[in-house]
């Protein structure tokens, strides 16, 4: 029988490593968003186990939601980054800066 | 015993293939990673009963949402080099910051009461004749009706913003205009000369 407490664990040691790849890969904007899909993942993860530990199907339901707006979210931004590509030949976060001031 | 063996066996493969996704230095390698955190979490959500959401998130992520980002990753030629440059700048603070992170997490989860409930208790095991695909659906077809269609729907304006945003029209490339070639008409193709018959000899 797996525990409510090692679900969470695994679910929080995932985000946080997710959390430690924004600060490490903070230029590469693909990477960028391979680690908002692993803090969605782990965050599902939550849900799911509170979902079985309470006996609730309205947090799996949830996770279905979660999941349709995780993949609309990454084909636009997939998108957007391959007009950027087409753009500026980089995808350097540090080369984004039109709008700076 | 089985299930706790295997659930330590996938939380492990699952940790270490996040470490994978964050640490590759090809970005192809870290979408492989990714796909293999997508699979071994199916793995673990089937050990806890959740079947539907586990085969969805192997329908929909690994087959569809990670086939998009290798796609992507092959298609643009990028200067891994540049962006690896500075790597290590603000590795202590990632690395803090997810400490910081698992200490706060476990902290509540692991202390008991922390959470108001008992922790160490595994969800109940559900009836021989529970069918979690049924449950759901019963639940998102009525109670969550309105949801979905707003759901559909937000998946349609993604395809039309993502198919709008990419699609470009080349300088010289011929193609087919059907309306223009509807509307043609007579006078603009066929030209009548009027001129006098000839002459025999």
């Amino acid at each position: 029988m797996i525990s409510l407490a090692q679900l969470l664990t695994l679910s929080a040691v995932v985000f946080s490593l997710a959390v430690a790849g924004i600060f490490l890969n903070r230029k590469n904007v693909i990477l960028l968003l391979m680690c908002v899909e692993l803090l969605l993942l782990a965050a599902n993860f939550n849900f799911i186990a509170f979902s079985r530990y309470l006996n609730d199907i309205n947090g799996q339901v949830f996770v279905f939601f979660v999941l349709t707006v995780a993949a609309a979210e990454s084909a636009i931004g997939l998108a957007i980054l391959v007009v950027l590509f087409r753009e500026r030949r980089s995808i350097n976060v540090e080369d984004l800066n039109t709008l700076k001031g | 015993m089985l299930i706790q063996v295997l659930f330590h066996v996938f939380a492990a493969i699952l940790v270490l293939s996040a470490l994978g996704v964050i640490s590759a230095r090809n970005p192809v390698y870290s979408a492989l990673a990714l796909v293999m955190c997508f699979v071994t979490s199916a793995a673990i959500w089937l050990l806890i009963e959740a079947e539907f959401l586990a085969v969805v998130l192997v329908l929909v992520y690994v087959g569809a949402v990670m086939v998009l980002f290798l796609f992507v990753v092959m298609m643009l030629d990028i200067n891994i080099a540049e962006l690896r440059r500075g790597f290590t700048r603000f590795v202590w603070l990632g690395w803090l910051t997810a400490l910081a992170v698992i200490v706060e997490i476990t902290g509540v989860v692991w202390v008991r009461g922390g959470l108001g409930l008992d922790t160490s208790r595994g969800p109940t095991p559900e009836p021989q004749d529970y069918t979690n695909t049924l449950a759901l659906g019963s639940a998102l077809y009525t109670r969550y009706a309105y949801p979905l269609e707003l759901a559909a729907m937000l998946l349609l304006v993604a395809i039309v913003a993502a198919i709008s945003l990419t699609m470009r029209r080349r300088a010289g490339l011929k193609y087919q205009d059907i309306s223009r070639q509807v509307a043609v008409r007579p006078e603009d193709r066929l030209r009548i000369v009027k001129m006098e018959a000839e002459k025999g000899p």
